[in-house]
């Protein structure tokens, strides 16, 4: 594990996401909760929809696009045989903290 | 004379009718005895599923009871089953004692199939065929655990749904490569596969059942592939045959199943068959529509009347697990037949016509099964279709110019066109009950049974009512908004101002939504329901707003944006321009585009560049365009009385100050506008929502227009003398929109819901609610009548831009 700080927890809207550029592309932030919060890729396997900009309801979100939903506890896309990558994230002390390792960063160590 | 004596095997759908005939038509013609191996009367059988899934209750589904059957002094032996025919004494033996007959009618219907696989008959193994196997369904379901259904037919899938509404994870196995292969085609099975995942249900194709493994009782299902499948439910529902034992065994012709002629008659002449248990010139028979025909002949040539059945072509329109599907014809594919193909994947509807030379032969629809029967009636009648090729596969509505709506759809068919495919009742008949005093849905049923068997034409019989009735006739309220709740668009606005809702956690509480938080269905509409109705309580929420009117620009496919800056009434300047061209060269904008609307569309915005483009543009005075809105759009106009010779009055000018006063309000859908400046209409005024006509004495104010999706002329509104007359109406008119229209529902629509008499009633009439609409509206545009490019640029950038970049971080 190699956690690093990304920003702020007030910095993504309740009901909302924001994105974050990584080495293994971009990552979507969604906070679903008060202190509730997933990552997975920001790309919706369909036709490329950034999915922090869509509609985030319970733990799920709806590509701005076409309107395909992804459930964030597992990645799967509901109804459609798709899924996108999640990632470890957690919450400390009102910053939000990803999983550096599986993002790849390590790669050129 | 004494009566002559009827026995009749078997109480199901068929044979009930046949007595229902016969009964009506001379009730003293025979002394009759029905024997039924179920212990009960008659039931539509065809409602099972709404049975097991607990959406009605065996009662609510009984066709002809004990009682039904005593008033017409019918000798009922329900529980009995019968042993033997003896055609030589004419006796019919049952458990409980011997019956003579004169005629004899046997419907005994079908059977379920069964496989021969080891385990077939453990317990936990059901079919799906009668009210038992639909309880001992219901009964293993309060016990929950995994059911595995083999078959993926109409059976099989309404057992799965019925069996996951009930809380089981349910798997459904089926051999062939995609779901009800009989009925639907490869694209259309993909599409039912898929809904039904959406509902949990899981599908395996091309998956072929070894055995079913257990000790006890049921533990699971093997497949030929190895895979093992947990179970506490075992549903065979792999297809039907007739039953046709009693017949065999009393030395009848019997094929496939028991072989009858025109008459009904099998080879013996005083023994009739009806329904499923029937060959008749090769065709079985599984369908409610031909064994309703059957019964009529039956009874027919029981009374000695001339009668004569025939196999007809047969569409099917059914509703598995809440989607709708069509097929009718001949859909296979094949040399000299030509395909049309329409897909929507967002609203999952897939149309496919197969035409052979200028015929249509087959056609298969999922999802939006609205025309179906206007196809059906094509492939019927074999009508030459070459003349309509082009829009055919979008419907009635498109031919002949007639308009999109499905009322009119439904007013334009002949009499004869068919209505109600299981009881074979035409728009003609059941317009002739209506007018005969069947003022509802129900009355309807019973006299002309109608819509009374599957129920999937329902709709068309409502639209029938309202087009006969009128306003006498109230539409049952319309589908709920979405699946996080069972209330319907007008039931939540309504709610929402009467209770009154200010929030929309008060709405998901209050109102008892399924879900956490609403989806991307729900969400938008009850954010505009809000903020609409409580413009200083409610504070519009950017989360439960599509993207484009989150981020105020359209998204295109590549994920960058489009920026529209407003130009009033079409109306720029030098100036704006250069702004304009400057922040297209400092942009790296892709296409700069000039739009329908009278103004210039900037594509190609990263999204990261929109707070730093709009402060360029803001700079130049120039706002928002709202493109991207539901809400006001343009305000188109000609230059009118300032340049052209023939303009009557100032429309560019009345234009400008129709969007000075409009702009940044949320409407139910976009809001467009023109004013032209004489009857030429150069700014095209009669295709908007409003469009207003200067004239030398006024202005005429229209409405309901459209120029999308349907294309309609605006409707007068009223003809007022002067400029601040017109705008008034204008503000008034889109006030009520926003206060009574459905989300999504442009104002043509809505106008044809609510009538343009109830609209120029409080619009153009009631001069004090005209009013309350315009300062109700004023009140509202204190708080939205503002740039949010501005805005957004000044205090929310950051928002625009990544949380975090980790790309830019060096490599530890």
């Amino acid at each position: 594990m190699n956690w690093i700080d990304i920003g702020s927890l007030d910095d993504v809207p309740m009901r909302g996401a924001r994105m974050v550029k990584t080495r293994a592309g971009c990552i979507a932030v969604f906070r679903t909760g008060e202190a509730e919060i997933f990552a997975a890729s920001n790309t919706c396997p369909h036709r490329g929809g950034p999915l922090s900009e869509g509609i985030v309801h319970g733990t799920r979100v709806t590509c701005p696009l076409h309107n395909w939903v992804f459930d964030l506890e597992t990645g799967n896309a509901l109804g459609e045989d798709a899924r996108i990558t999640t990632y470890l994230i957690r919450i400390e002390a009102g910053r939000i903290l990803i999983d550096g390792a599986a993002l790849g960063r390590r790669s050129a160590a | 004379m004494s009566k002559q004596r009827l026995v009749v095997i078997g109480a199901g759908m068929a044979s009930g009718r046949v007595l229902e005939h016969l009964t009506d038509i001379a009730p003293d013609a025979y002394d009759i005895t029905l024997f039924n191996a179920e212990p009960r009367g008659n039931y539509n059988r065809i409602m099972l599923s709404p049975v097991l899934s607990g959406e009605k209750t065996y009662p609510e589904i009984v066709t002809h009871d004990e009682d039904w059957y005593a008033k017409r002094g019918i000798a009922c032996r329900f529980g009995e089953h019968v042993t033997a025919i003896d055609r030589a004494a004419r006796t019919v033996s049952g458990q409980n004692g011997t019956s003579a007959y004169d005629k004899l009618l046997i419907a005994t219907g079908s059977a379920p199939f069964i496989i021969p696989v080891p385990g077939k008959d453990l317990p936990g193994v059901v079919t799906y065929r009668d009210l038992d196997d639909t309880d001992a369904m219901v009964a293993a379901a309060h016990k929950g655990g995994a059911a595995v259904v083999i078959g993926g037919g109409l059976l099989g899938l309404e057992a799965a749904a019925g069996l996951a509404l009930r809380g089981m994870a349910v798997t459904v196995v089926h051999l062939m490569g995609h779901l009800m292969e009989r009925q639907l085609d490869e694209a259309a099975g993909y599409l039912l596969k898929r809904d039904l995942e959406a509902k949990g249900i899981t599908v395996l194709t091309r998956a072929s059942t070894k055995a079913i493994l257990g000790k006890d009782r049921v533990e699971a299902v093997l497949l030929e592939d190895g895979t093992t499948l947990p179970a506490d439910l075992v549903v065979m529902a792999v297809g039907i045959r007739p039953e046709t034992r009693l017949a065999t065994d009393a030395g009848l012709t019997v094929a496939r199943g028991i072989e009858v002629d025109a008459q009904m008659r099998t080879s013996d002449p005083d023994i009739y068959a009806v329904g499923e248990c029937v060959e008749f010139d090769g065709h079985l028979f599984g369908l409610v529509a031909p064994l309703y025909d059957q019964a009529r002949v039956v009874a027919d040539s029981l009374l000695g009347r001339d009668s004569a059945f025939s196999v007809k072509d047969v569409a099917t329109k059914l509703k598995v697990t809440g989607c709708d599907l069509f097929s009718a014809g001949d859909f296979r594919d094949g040399p000299g037949r030509e395909d049309i193909v329409y897909r929507d994947p967002a609203r999952g509807i897939y149309k496919r016509l197969v035409i052979e030379g200028d015929r249509l032969v087959g056609a298969v629809i999922y999802g939006d099964t609205a025309d179906g029967n206007w196809f059906f009636g094509l492939i019927k009648d074999r009508t030459d279709i070459e003349e309509m090729r082009e829009t055919l596969i979008f419907g009635p509505a498109y031919q002949g110019g007639a308009t999109a709506d499905p009322l009119s759809a439904v007013a334009a068919l002949p009499p004869e066109a068919e209505i109600c495919g299981c009881n074979g009742v035409c728009k003609g008949k059941i317009v002739a009950a209506i007018e005969g005093g069947a003022g509802d849905l129900g009355a309807v049923r019973t006299t002309t049974k109608a819509s009374a068997s599957c129920g999937t034409c329902t709709g068309l019989v409502e639209q029938l009512l309202q087009l006969t009735l009128g306003d006498a006739f109230q539409m049952p309220a319309a589908q709920p908004i979405c699946g996080c709740t069972d209330r319907t668009h007008e039931d939540v606005r309504r709610l929402i101002k009467t209770i009154p809702l200010k929030s929309q956690e008060a709405v998901w509480q209050e109102l008892g939504w399924t879900t956490r938080n609403g989806c991307h269905v729900c969400r938008p509409a009850i954010n505009f329901y809000l903020l609409a109705d409580w413009p200083l309580e409610y504070r519009d929420d950017p989360q439960s707003r599509f993207i484009n009117e989150r981020k105020h620009a359209n998204i295109q496919k590549d994920g960058t944006f489009s920026v529209v800056p407003r130009m009033w009434g079409g109306i720029t300047t030098p100036g704006e321009l250069r702004a304009i061209a400057d922040a297209a060269e400092k942009y790296d904008v892709r296409t700069v585009k000039v739009t329908g609307g009278q103004r210039i569309d900037l594509l190609g915005v990263k999204g990261e560049d929109l707070p730093a483009i709009w402060a360029d543009l803001n700079k130049a005075g120039l706002v928002s365009g709202h493109a991207y809105s539901k809400g006001l759009r343009t305000v188109k106009t000609c230059v009118g009385t300032d340049h052209c010779r023939f303009g009557t009055q100032d429309s560019t000018g009345l234009g400008i100050k129709l969007e000075k006063t409009l702009w940044g309000s949320w409407t139910p859908h976009k809001v467009k506008l023109a004013v032209s400046g004489c009857p030429r209409n150069c700014a095209e005024a009669t295709c908007k929502d409003v469009g207003i006509i200067c004239v030398d004495s006024g202005y005429q104010v229209s409405v309901a227009g459209a120029a999308g999706m349907d294309v309609k002329e605006t409707e007068r509104l009223a003809d007022v003398p002067t400029e601040q007359e017109a705008i008034d109406l204008t503000i008034a008119f889109i006030q009520l929109y926003r206060e009574n229209a459905k989300y999504l529902d442009r104002p043509y629509k809505w106008v044809a819901k609510v009538g343009l008499e109830w609209v120029k009633a409080r619009v153009v009439e009631d001069i004090e609610e005209r009013t309350r609409l315009i300062s109700s509206f004023e009140l509202s545009q204190s708080i939205y009548r503002r740039d949010p490019w501005a805005e957004h640029a000044a205090k929310r950038a950051e928002a625009y831009a990544p949380l975090a970049d980790l790309t830019l971080e060096a490599a530890k």
